[in-house]
């Protein structure tokens, strides 16, 4: 076992050294993360130039349910505290608490956007459309990034539990499952900027 | 499935064998000829070579719609083409030139050096890479095949509201612009982290950060720069696509929007890019230099810095773009301020360029004619540069002819000619064989005068008022005596046609080498840095050994000793002999990543994806299908070699052999 592991890890980094000690898998998450900074900031800039802009439409103030939100921003902080036990289980190379680990992740990243889905169709009820004014397009552009960010991590944590299953990874397995771990904790604390940002200080 | 050297037969049990099941659900492909063999593959140099062919495809495009625009304003009243037209003419010539020629003619060099110059076997992630090129060639094809579809884009490369909205754009060409540009975005994201990546991990040993070649420098401050510029640009065409097909205002000001916002996204990421594009200009000369000098670079220190501090400024000058628009004086100033400041790294880059030539016994072939045309034309666009960092006469300028003979200056005297250099510098490396030098001369002297005779004119054309995007002039308007319109109209359309006969040679001159080229010496220009120690061309494994590194220019002073007594330097190897050390000592077994479907089909997924926001959602869907399904065929790729993919140990223990089972 422990020498099928060498071979993958000699094969992952092509019989190179690296230079700065980092794995490239992981120098290489880190640098796309950086990127996504970038993307978010351009997109939370856009909300804050339009937040006031409200044309016909409704005030932020009239429709954010902030107790519902805080319960959903709740959920997603605790799937970072699962995603750091799934983790800790797969460099103890324990796939059966890892795995069980990345499906309460996963699940709770689902709920989180359930309960976008959900609070999404309260507000175009409420008569907060895509296009209803400046405001509620720059709220569903950012708000709709990150639940498409949470959405691909979930799909992550799903296939990433389902290759471990079957026992079909390539390259170093504790790592494969920290690199998801990284998006996963970049995802959530973007959404405590966006929560903070939006919700809390009022506009 | 990969290819691998074959292990010597010494080795009993081979040290990089995988697991023995196969991982995938599908093999991966292993053909070595044909078209195969360039569409599947994952070698750096191979990509790095269609990176070139697909960049000057799109270099000619770009040049015959720069044409067509001199040409219609060569006379007065020009008839060439409709306002429409030339409107769709010089959005795709600076598009096509900025995005589908520029960027990834420095990504042909980049992907094709990069690796050699640190001394490693590939970059750090060989099928993102092949992933990179398939999808710029997406992008490129979405934002060509507007011309077909409807007519391309016209609101200006810059694509300002409200030209960009649905009253003054309502052909489909601004939709396929921004999905071109979208997709293209990707790829360069892609690239630049692949290539920082490569930089950072794999450098050869002994290889630090203050012993990397300067080009490779250059080329690392670009990605920087692009990895944290581009995901700007990515939010400001997603909410102009959301406009345009979905239905919001964010740039649509009669909506209450504001008008400043496009054009701070893109400038944020507009700024930065006119240093991705020529940094590596910058850092190809900087090889060839101090090569043909006989010297070395002039304050190596200085360069690397002065480049990377080019890079960090470059990301807090955006807002001079924008003098025109009333930002108050307080932004100005301080965007003054820095642009001006700007021009010192800049200067110091050419002042060491000089005291690299200076006093040294320098040798005038093609490419080092283009390196010293880079230093003289890019120091007058500079300097035409600094003029618009004084925001009151920059007001004057904004939009005339006058900024379009400032950035043609920097971009086709600072960058194309820094790319021309390094064609001739490196095309025995790449191909084997030496371009023509006589031909080359030829090239050489038209461009620099067609280019001056195009852009120089310009300066006047624009200091006398003429816009910069107007499609026609008439001779009642025109002026009289050395101002007159109409006389420095027709010199700039003159020479841009003997700049096209230049680069024609160009084109005559690779077609001549590829023909009946000169066998080029294994080291033609008694070169300096490491990609040298590989034969010519290199082969697939780019190294026999990797390389130890202990200098800067670690080749060349494998190459001579410094004499202790006279300290002068002394000849102890040629570059044929250390090539020669080098195979007698090859590794065996070296293990090379295997070509792979997946790249290809996960671009064309996207690609598709891209196209449903035209076409509609089932397009969509189907290209989402696509992407998933080449993501996870990607995911459980078998990343490892499997014993079959050796060939028979028997033969002699190095030569190359490629599996040919499966």
């Amino acid at each position: 076992m422990a020498e099928t592991a060498t071979h993958t890890d000699h094969a992952a980094d092509h019989g190179h050294h690296s230079s700065t000690g980092l794995s490239n898998n992981k120098l290489a998450m880190w640098l796309f993360l950086g990127s996504e900074c970038l993307l978010f900031g351009g997109l939370i800039s856009t909300y804050m130039l339009y937040r006031g802009r409200v044309q016909d439409g409704p005030h932020p103030s009239q429709i954010y349910d902030i107790p519902f939100t805080s319960v959903s921003s709740f959920v997603l902080l605790m799937s970072s505290l699962t995603m750091v036990l799934a983790v800790t289980s797969a460099q103890r190379n324990d796939d059966n608490r890892t795995n069980l680990w990345l499906t309460v992740t996963a699940l709770l990243g689902a709920t989180f956007v359930g309960g976008q889905v959900y609070e999404f169709t309260t507000f175009y009820r409420e008569g907060l459309g895509f296009t209803t004014s400046l405001f509620s397009s720059s709220f569903y552009s950012l708000t709709g990034f990150h639940g498409v960010h949470v959405s691909v991590g979930v799909i992550m944590l799903l296939s990433t539990m389902g290759i471990i299953k079957r026992n079909r990874i390539t390259g170093n397995k504790s790592e494969v499952v920290e690199l998801v771990g990284l998006y996963w904790h970049f995802v959530d604390i973007v959404w405590i900027v966006i929560f903070t940002l939006i919700y809390l200080i009022p506009s | 499935m990969a290819i691998i050297e074959r292990p010597s037969s010494e080795v009993t049990t081979p040290a990089v064998v995988a697991p023995s099941q196969a991982l995938g659900a599908i093999r991966r492909p292993v053909a070595t000829k044909g078209w195969r063999e360039w569409l599947f593959t994952v070698d750096h140099k191979k990509i790095g070579i269609m990176y070139g062919v697909v960049a000057m495809v799109f270099f000619i495009v770009g040049g015959v719609e720069a044409l067509l625009i001199r040409l219609q304003l060569a006379l007065p009243d020009g008839r060439i083409l409709s306002a429409d037209q030339y409107n769709q003419m010089f959005t795709m010539h600076a598009t096509t030139m900025i995005f589908l020629f520029a960027m990834p003619m420095a990504g042909a060099f980049a992907n094709y050096f990069l690796p050699l110059q640190i001394g490693a076997r590939d970059v750090a992630f060989p099928r993102l890479n092949a992933l990179s090129l398939w999808l710029l060639i997406a992008g490129g094809l979405i934002l060509n095949a507007s011309w077909f579809l409807g007519g391309a884009a016209d609101g200006g490369w810059f694509m300002y509201a409200p030209n960009s909205g649905p009253v003054f754009s309502p052909s489909n060409g601004v939709d396929f612009w921004v999905l071109g540009l979208q997709i293209a975005g990707i790829a360069s994201l892609i690239g630049s982290i692949n290539l920082i990546v490569t930089v950072l991990n794999m450098r050869a040993p002994g290889m630090t950060l203050m012993k990397m070649p300067v080009f490779t420098w250059m080329i690392l401050v670009v990605q920087f720069l692009l990895v944290f510029s581009l995901p700007v640009i990515t939010v400001a065409l997603v909410l102009l696509m959301f406009q345009r097909s979905y239905g919001a205002t964010f740039f649509d000001v009669s909506q209450g929007a504001d008008p400043l916002l496009w054009q701070h996204l893109f400038w944020i990421f507009g700024h930065p890019e006119v240093y991705v594009l020529i940094l590596p200009g910058f850092g190809i000369i900087s090889e060839v230099l101090p090569t043909f000098s006989r010297k070395p670079l002039f304050g190596y220190p200085f360069v690397v810095f002065s480049g990377a501090s080019i890079g960090l400024v470059g990301f807090g000058v955006w807002a001079h773009h924008m003098f025109a628009a009333g930002l108050g004086p307080v932004s100005v100033a301080v965007f003054s301020i820095s642009t001006m400041a700007i021009a010192i790294p800049t200067g110091i880059k050419i002042f060491n360029w000089l005291l690299t030539m200076w006093g040294g016994k320098i040798w005038y072939t093609t490419a080092m004619k283009f390196a010293i045309g880079l230093v003289v034309l890019f120091t007058i666009g500079g300097l035409s540069g600094v003029t618009h960092s004084v925001a009151p006469s920059d007001t004057q300028q904004t939009d005339t002819y006058y900024i379009v003979a400032h950035f043609h200056y920097v971009l086709f005297g600072g960058m194309v000619f820094g790319l021309f250099s390094g064609f001739y510098y490196w095309w025995p490396k790449v191909f084997g064989k030496l371009l023509n030098e006589k031909l080359g001369s030829w090239n050489f002297w038209f461009m620099v005068i067609g280019m001056n005779l195009t852009f120089g004119p310009m300066h006047i054309l624009g200091l006398q008022g003429q816009p910069r995007r107007m499609y026609v002039w008439t001779e009642a308007r025109a002026g009289e005596g050395l101002f007159n319109l109409g006389f420095w109209n027709m010199v700039s359309s003159i020479g841009s046609f003997i700049l096209a006969i230049g680069v024609l040679f160009f084109l005559i001159n690779i077609v001549i080498t590829a023909r009946n080229g000169k066998q080029a010496p294994a080291d033609p220009w008694d070169a300096r840095t490491l990609e040298w120690l590989a034969t010519s061309p290199p082969k697939e494994h780019n190294f026999d050994r990797i390389p130890v590194v202990h200098h800067l220019d670690e080749f060349f002073h494998r190459k001579y000793e410094e004499d202790p007594n006279t300290h002068t330097m002394r000849q102890i190897a040629t570059g044929e002999e250390l090539i020669r050390a080098e195979e007698a000592a090859a590794d065996s077994d070296i293990h090379l990543p295997g070509p792979s479907y997946w790249p290809l089909v996960l671009a064309i997924g996207v690609g598709v994806l891209g196209l449903g926001v035209v076409y509609g959602t089932p397009v969509m869907v189907f290209g989402a299908a696509v992407v998933l399904l080449a993501s996870f065929g990607w995911v459980l790729e078998p990343s490892v070699p499997e014993a079959i993919d050796y060939a028979s140990p028997d033969g002699d223990g190095h030569s190359k052999e490629i599996a040919t089972h499966g």
